[in-house]
């Protein structure tokens, strides 16, 4: 038996270049235009944003029992629906690293695979907290409006606050928080964290109580996976201990925070600013903070890099092409 | 108020008056911390004056032993020499090029300055910059503030700071059960080649940053370092040829001025970044323009420029340029240590003892 309870066929082959060609493949939306021509070229594509993105409207001029592998992202992953509405799936390849769109349970159930693209894209999300960082905290967003409409001629720009030897306090010290937590320390950052449970090998100090952890440090990172537990994990009362000097950066989902919250502490200054990446209901963003000079906004761009966005394809296409030729996974969740 | 009806502070004044110091321009530092400075201090302010500066220093400065000078105030040959008393010249700058210092060795004028405060924070904005510009994180934040993200769909992409440019990705699983990227010889892939120019204070705190990113620290400096272990270029076109992208965190001296030139400019390459932090006339600016516009190289962060606060108007059309109105040392932090350090000075130099922050002038 594998994993998933199958049993495994002895007999079966290895599945040719031609036969893989007609395998049928759902790509939830369009992601990125190389992973989209790699599918193409090595599987028989379906594109289900060419169906208005919807699986009714698919179904009803494709067979449902096509589709043998689901290609998904953060946007539309592979939820109850999309399961139950197409019986042959046995994988569902995910452009990310997040599984929060994934209905987890559901696929283990029907003994279907899933593989993410972890590790890939670590430095890229953790590159991007530390430049939301500079940027709100040094104001380089600001100040680069400030030039860019001619006010520098006019007068100086005022000051920003230091980062170097600041505390730093990261919300899940996984693969992405540990990478963050590396950058701050060559700036002489304090780091502690909140997880769910201590890390043994972390030489941080370790607060079982987000509140606590939120108390101490100046600057908060949320870098923990979205479940139904950390669904607005940054709540009001998180947000008034980080306080009017604190700044919440948020490279993880948007659902993480509780965004009404943050949009009034923000404009009653009782936090000091914040870096986001993720929005509850992207690409929608609160029109409040569009104004907010403490605030830099970026459209969900964690691993938006040419050179990550083409490992996370090639990640994707090899775990696809593993499992129709009855090898391991690279990079299996279930 | 004392028994005889004197204001006790007037009193003490003309006991212990305070040391007279000199300002010829307003520095930065008085905007938010005049009040703290001016209650140890008596601050004789030249621009002040309806005089001219000459007449000015001779008719009120005469016995003035001390001067505050910033970065961008001119400390003249002619204004030490028309103060005989002069002992010491204290700048809240780092930068020197502003103060004749040949003519301060010859009078044996101490001078005193920033020394290393400043470059955490200074090392800090070249990171952003570079981060800025490599991740598009201002033009990013202009895409979603401008409501373009709502209507015309994903931005677009940015490069990676390690930096992965390869025709072929092999994925392999380290022990520590981590996927790795390997290049097509196999060794793990990246390392974006950062050269510094100056490997001083600052320097040394961006390439201390900049390694757990996964970047590969180059330099180029008047001398090699020994207790560095970067590899030394001896000259900046080398460097430039070496590595993707150039940070000047080095100050502005005869040989540094437009040593940012066109050749070394094509040097660096089409896929090349240049960050200043150092001086704006470190690098030929009007070069550097072409070059952008042209995409002889990929782009910018700018802290300085040639002309302040004049940017050049090319400069504001780009998208991929990062630009900040000369702000690397502008942290509330920052400014507080900076008036504490000038205080510690010249509390020091009025009462015989070694200055906090010399600058050494016997070289």
């Amino acid at each position: 038996m594998n994993q998933t309870g199958k049993e495994k066929n002895p007999n079966l082959k290895k599945i040719s270049g031609i036969k893989m060609k007609s395998i049928g493949v759902l790509m939830t939306c369009p992601m990125h235009k190389y992973l989209e021509q790699q599918l193409e070229t090595h599987f028989n594509l379906f594109k289900l944003w060419h169906c208005n993105s919807s699986i009714t409207e698919f179904l009803k001029t494709h067979q449902g029992n096509t589709i043998r592998a689901v290609v998904g992202d953060t946007n539309i992953g592979a939820d109850a629906e999309l399961i139950a509405s197409f019986p042959n799936l046995e994988i569902v390849a995910s452009y990310s690293v997040g599984l929060d769109k994934i209905d987890l349970r559901k696929c283990e159930e029907k003994g279907i695979r899933v593989a993410n693209t972890p590790d890939v894209l670590t430095d890229d999300v953790a590159d991007l907290a530390i430049g939301l960082i500079l940027g709100v905290l040094r104001r380089i967003c600001a100040s680069d409006e400030y030039v860019r409409i001619g006010k520098w001629k006019d007068a100086d720009f005022g000051l920003a606050t230091k980062f170097s030897g600041k505390s730093v306090g990261i919300v899940g010290l996984g693969r992405i928080g540990t990478a963050i937590a590396k950058r701050a320390e060559a700036f002489g950052c304090s780091i502690s964290y909140f997880s769910r449970s201590q890390k043994p090998f972390a030489n941080y100090k370790f607060y079982s109580n987000i509140i606590d952890l939120a108390t101490s440090c100046q600057i908060l990172i949320v870098a923990c996976a979205l479940t139904e537990e950390t669904r607005h994990i940054i709540n009001r009362e998180v947000i008034d201990a980080l306080g009017p000097k604190g700044i919440l950066i948020n490279i993880g989902r948007g659902a993480h925070v509780d965004e009404t919250e943050l949009v009034s502490a923000l404009l009653e200054g009782r936090l000091g600013g914040a870096g986001l990446d993720v929005y509850e209901n992207e690409p929608e963003v609160p029109e409040e903070l569009l104004g907010l000079g403490n605030v830099v906004l970026q459209p969900h761009v964690g691993s938006d890099t040419v050179e990550t966005s083409d490992a996370m394809a090639d990640l994707v296409i090899s775990n696809l092409k593993a499992h129709f030729s009855n090898k391991p996974l690279l990079t299996p969740v279930i | 108020m004392d028994c005889n009806g004197y204001r006790l502070e007037n009193h003490d004044q003309n006991l212990f008056p305070k040391p007279k110091v000199l300002v010829l321009e307003p520095p930065p530092v008085f905007i938010y911390h005049e009040e703290k400075l001016s209650q140890k201090f008596h601050f004789l302010k030249a621009w002040d004056s309806p005089l001219p500066l000459d007449q000015f220093l001779t008719t009120h400065a005469h016995s003035v032993q001390a001067i505050l000078s910033h970065g961008s105030c001119p400390v003249t040959t002619n204004t030490i020499r028309l103060l005989p008393s002069l002992g010491l010249i204290v700048t809240t700058s780092a930068g020197l090029d502003q103060i004749d210092l040949q003519e301060c060795r010859r009078r044996g004028v101490s001078v005193a300055y920033a020394g290393s405060l400043f470059s955490a924070d200074v090392a800090d904005i070249a990171v952003g910059l570079l981060i800025d510009a490599l991740r598009k994180i201002s033009a990013g934040n202009r895409y979603v503030t401008q409501g373009l993200w709502a209507n015309n769909g994903d931005f677009s992409l940015g490069s990676k700071v390690r930096d992965w440019s390869l025709s072929c990705r092999k994925f392999y699983w380290a022990p520590e059960k981590k996927l790795l990227i390997l290049n097509e010889t196999s060794q793990l892939a990246g390392g974006r080649k950062v050269g510094i120019v100056g490997l001083g204070s600052i320097g040394l705190e961006v390439g201390k940053r900049l390694e757990p990113f996964g970047c590969n620290i180059l330099y180029c400096s008047r001398n090699k370092k020994s207790s560095a272990s970067y590899p030394y270029y001896s000259n900046v076109c080398e460097l430039a040829a070496n590595c993707e992208v150039l940070i000047i965190c080095c100050e502005l001296n005869d040989q540094t001025r437009h040593v940012i030139n066109k050749e070394v400019l094509l040097a660096l390459g089409k896929k090349g970044l240049i960050i200043n932090v150092g001086r704006g006339a470190i690098i030929d600016e009007q070069e550097m323009v072409r070059c952008l516009m042209q995409g002889e190289i990929a782009g910018a962060g700018l802290d300085v420029f040639e002309n302040e606060p004049h940017v050049p108007s090319e400069l504001i059309s780009l998208d991929n340029v990062v630009l900040s109105p000369h702000r690397a040392v502008h942290t509330e932090e920052t400014l507080m240590a900076s008036v504490d350090l000038v205080i510690g000075n010249l509390e020091a130099f009025f009462s015989n003892k070694p200055l906090l922050s010399p600058v050494l002038l016997d070289e």
